[in-house]
């Protein structure tokens, strides 16, 4: 029983990666694939982080969800072996594969021994590339897919998501779940499938990093090998989408004694020349621990909740500032008056030099520490491709956060910052607390 | 100062010296556990102090009081004000928290490693002189009873598994809810929280675990510098809870919410946990919980539930060997859509039949065993989960020995000692079966 929530929010780490001993290389495959690796020859095996741009964003019109499906699909059959070969021969190489399909990317995390690496690799190239698509699979993981789509439907948190998502980015895949309905995903046939991978699986797509007992040439080897047959370019991007939720509150009748509450408002990109400013704003309001105002204003006074947080959600084609906070129907109401206060406060007043101070050495602090793991680190150069950062921002990180001055910040938050355009969806019955509008 | 390797790792699995790294553990004068696991690949280093305590050792009529206590830690002693511990983490770039669970509260901090000994001077100093105010116990019971409404009321699956474990243990504690029974919860007292920290903190019933780049020789210098001086408490005394008596009825529940989306079925069966130097049979369970309900399209039960015949969306087996007490064997089908719960349970124990008559695949065994010896590779590139690993184990009874064996254990298994355990733990009498179901159908 842990003591606060965990929050799985990847795309906030973006703030970047290691110093002092990790040794990152970028190489090219003579193939021409670009990776980031590190080898770290201690523990025999090889962590691979593979990112596809684009992710579920990519399904084409009326084919909503196909490309989780195809995702969730890739390892149930390959060439010659069916679902159980597949799986039988995975066991017996002990690698691991792990398919994930999000909003922006689908990502493939592998672990395989040193003793068995080629086997490994060759097994994933069938996966990616002789992807068998039988009908009794495709049914079997569509069926699974139907489960989850009906338990989400019962589950406050999801629900919360949805609806945050439907008004907030209306026209585009961002305002749908990924997933799909149970309409756009029953009537998805194998060539869907077939066309949803190619769409994202290809090379225009792609980001690697690597992790492990193996050497740049090694890698580049491999990676030839892994990749061979993929497409060169993948589909289209969906284009941008503004957030276009106004300011309000949004009430989800649901019977369950705590209500759910989403906030968000309108955000920063990853690459705006303030969105370090703004980083540190937020991790002031609503970052991790129990430092932050919303933190000690909801939890520590006054007792109000176990978890409440806000964060920066800069995505491919949007991006918003979020919130989140859950808490006894009879309370929900004085919650979001003392998160709406918090952010007039933040808008009007700013923060102190005492609050960005105890930001900064902590963001400076903490970052070393977030190399421990082979697959931790892979995962880290990944992101960092993605969000196209040179292999020198890991020297220049800390000193980008420690030039940033409280006028930069409140000079932002004046800005970024916008009570009436706080929307709060909530979802349970909340007392005295009605839909705006 | 004792060091253990593992021998068996590099011996029996590639000709790897780095996974021999040293586990090293020594006691303090005032039986205060130490164990020191090393990795230097990063300046990273765990801190982490165990007590002895948990759920399953709460006075009665007081449950939550463990896991309140341990919120309560985070309150102030006479040299921090409270919320500074965290704080104090923080500011130094690190991040901290704690868990507690039926047999362990645990409390942890992730620093640079030159930042351990402060994080040592703050866990030795809450370990003895907690000071806590009335008004931040109140507000911190109202944090606790949100948590419980997250966790627990607003999840169907959560408020069953309450029911199920209540049903399953007819005398010992395991069957109370760690966070609480909201009723009580609601009723818990400072001096609640006070009584039980002066029985249970105190050296000789703490462990404390160090992982990452620092050496045996300066964690033991810091630790006799900061919990060296603290007292051990004599009462102190094996903790001996109460023995369930013989189960001989299965109980079934019906449990119905409109929160839940799909029926299923889970069934737990009373099961043996790892004992100090006899993990024998809890090794054989393991096993047998993979060989069951590992991989959806190798094992037996998704094989013939998911693959040879289209009757189930899901199925699995759990089980989980590191416990004080006697623990549980878990089985669970998620009937595709128009199977009721009846048939659902019908099929499942047509599998579980036709296992019990034709044994184990000795292929799959040999796989399971190639996963395991894999997973020990992969399980030490986390440095929080090793930590974790050990901290379960000592807290759950069992030695640094025993964990250093455990993969030996694991790889002596036979498909005939499989069987036997098999048959041994399948005893519907001390089983709990359950059908969680959608409030509106009627089945």
């Amino acid at each position: 029983m842990i003591r606060k929530l965990g929050l799985a929010l990847t795309f906030i780490c973006a703030a970047g990666i290691a110093q002092a001993e990790v040794q990152i290389e970028e190489i090219t495959s003579p193939g021409g694939i670009d990776a980031w690796m590190v080898q770290e020859d201690s523990i025999p095996f090889t962590a691979l982080e593979i990112r596809f741009e684009g992710g579920a964003s990519l399904d084409a019109e009326g084919k909503r969800g196909a490309t989780a499906l195809m995702t969730y699909t890739l390892e149930e059959g390959a060439g010659e072996m069916d679902a159980r070969a597949f799986a039988v021969r995975t066991e017996e190489l002990a690698a691991s594969f792990r398919f994930d399909i999000g909003q922006d990317q689908l990502s493939i995390s592998a672990r395989f021994l040193t003793e068995n690496r080629d086997e490994a690799v060759a097994l994933l190239h069938a996966a990616l590339t002789e992807t068998r698509f039988d009908d009794a699979d495709i049914d079997r993981v569509r069926g699974q897919m139907l489960s989850s789509l009906a338990s989400d439907a019962k589950d406050p948190d999801t629900i919360a998501g949805r609806v945050f998502s439907e008004a907030a980015f209306a026209g585009h895949p961002y305002a749908s779940n990924s997933d799909g309905t149970e309409e756009s995903l029953n009537a998805l046939t194998r060539e869907d499938l077939i066309a949803a991978r190619d769409g994202v699986i290809a090379k225009d797509r792609l980001f690697v990093g690597a992790v492990g007992d193996i050497n740049a040439e090694e890698l580049g080897e491999m990676l030839d090998t892994l990749f061979d047959g993929i497409p060169e370019v993948g589909a289209p991007d969906p284009g941008r989408v503004d957030y276009a939720l106004e300011g309000g509150i949004t009430v989800v009748p649901f019977d369950t004694p705590q209500s759910v509450v989403s906030f968000a408002q309108p955000g920063i990109t990853r690459h705006d020349p303030d969105f370090f400013p703004a980083f540190l704003l937020v991790e002031i309001m609503g970052g991790s621990g129990f430092n932050s105002r919303l933190m000690q204003e909801v939890r520590e006074k006054r007792g109000l909740t176990y978890g409440i947080g806000a964060y920066l959600a800069p995505m491919n084609y949007s991006e918003f500032l979020g919130g989140y906070v859950s808490t006894d129907n009879a309370r929900v109401s004085q919650t979001i008056d003392v998160v709406k206060a918090e952010w007039e406060r933040l808008a009007t007043e700013g923060v102190t030099q005492e609050e960005l101070d105890r930001v900064k050495t902590y963001m400076t602090g903490s970052y070393p520490l977030r190399f421990d793991g082979n697959a931790q680190i892979a995962r880290i150069m990944v992101g960092m491709q993605m969000e196209g950062l040179p292999l020198d921002y890991i020297a220049t990180r800390n000193d980008k956060v420690n030039a940033v001055t409280l006028e930069e910040v409140n000079a932002l938050a004046k800005e970024l910052i916008q009570p009436d355009r706080l929307h709060f969806v909530v979802v349970g019955q909340p007392e005295g607390l009605e839909s705006t509008n | 100062m004792q060091r253990l390797i593992p021998g068996f790792i590099a011996a029996a699995f590639l000709a790897a010296p780095a996974l021999a790294d040293p586990i090293t553990s020594f006691e303090l004068d005032n039986g205060m556990e130490v164990v020191v696991i090393e990795d230097h690949r990063a300046p990273v280093v765990v801190n982490m102090v165990w007590y002895r305590v948990g759920a399953a050792d709460e006075p009665q009529g007081k449950s939550g009081i463990a896991h309140f206590l341990e919120h309560l830690l985070f309150q102030g002693t006479d040299e921090l004000a409270p919320g500074e511990f965290s704080a104090t983490v923080e500011a130094n770039g690190g991040t901290d928290n704690a868990f507690t669970s039926q047999d362990y509260t645990g409390y942890f901090q992730r620093v640079a490693s030159d930042r351990l000994e402060l994080m040592m001077k703050m866990e030795a100093d809450r370990m003895v002189d907690l000071q806590i105010l009335e008004s931040d116990v109140l507000t911190e019971r109202d944090v606790i009873l949100e948590e419980r409404n997250q966790r627990t009321e607003n999840s169907a699956g959560a408020l069953f598994s309450e029911q199920r474990m209540a049903a399953q243990y007819l005398a010992h504690p395991y069957g109370i809810p760690i966070i609480g029974w909201k009723h009580e919860m609601e009723e818990l007292s400072r001096q609640d929280a006070l009584d039980f920290y002066e029985l249970y903190y105190a050296p000789n019933n703490a462990i404390l675990i160090v992982a990452g780049d620092v050496t045996p020789e300066e964690v033991k210098t810091l630790a006799e510098k900061h919990f060296g001086p603290l007292e051990a408490n004599p009462e102190i005394t094996p903790r001996d809870r109460v023995d369930e008596p013989p189960q001989l009825a299965e109980r079934r529940l019906i449990y119905k919410d409109a929160r839940v989306s799909e029926p299923y079925l889970i069934r737990t069966y009373l099961a043996p946990e790892r004992d100090s130097g006899d993990q024998k049979a809890a090794a054989a369970l393991t096993v047998l919980s993979d060989l069951l309900g590992g991989s959806a399209a190798t094992s037996v039960l998704g094989q013939a539930l998911q693959f040879d015949a289209d009757r189930a969306t899901y199925t699995s087996a759990f089980y989980s060997g590191i416990s004080l007490d006697d623990t549980t064997f878990g089985l669970v089908t998620v009937p595709r859509p128009g199977i009721t719960l009846e048939e659902a349970e019908a099929d499942l124990d047509a599998v579980l039949a036709k296992f019990m008559e034709e044994g184990v695949d000795e292929a799959q065994l040999e796989r399971t065993k190639m996963m395991f010896r894999a997973q020990l590779i992969y399980g030490k590139d986390s440095l929080q989960g090793r930590a974790r690993g050990y901290g379960v184990a000592l807290t759950g009874g069992l030695t640094v020995q025993d964990v250093q064996d455990w993969p030996d254990v694991l790889q002596a298994v036979t498909s005939e000692d499989v069987m036997a355990a098999a048959k041994d733990v399948f005893d519907r009498r001390r089983a709990v079966t359950g059908y969680v179901m959608p409030e509106e159908v009627s089945q």
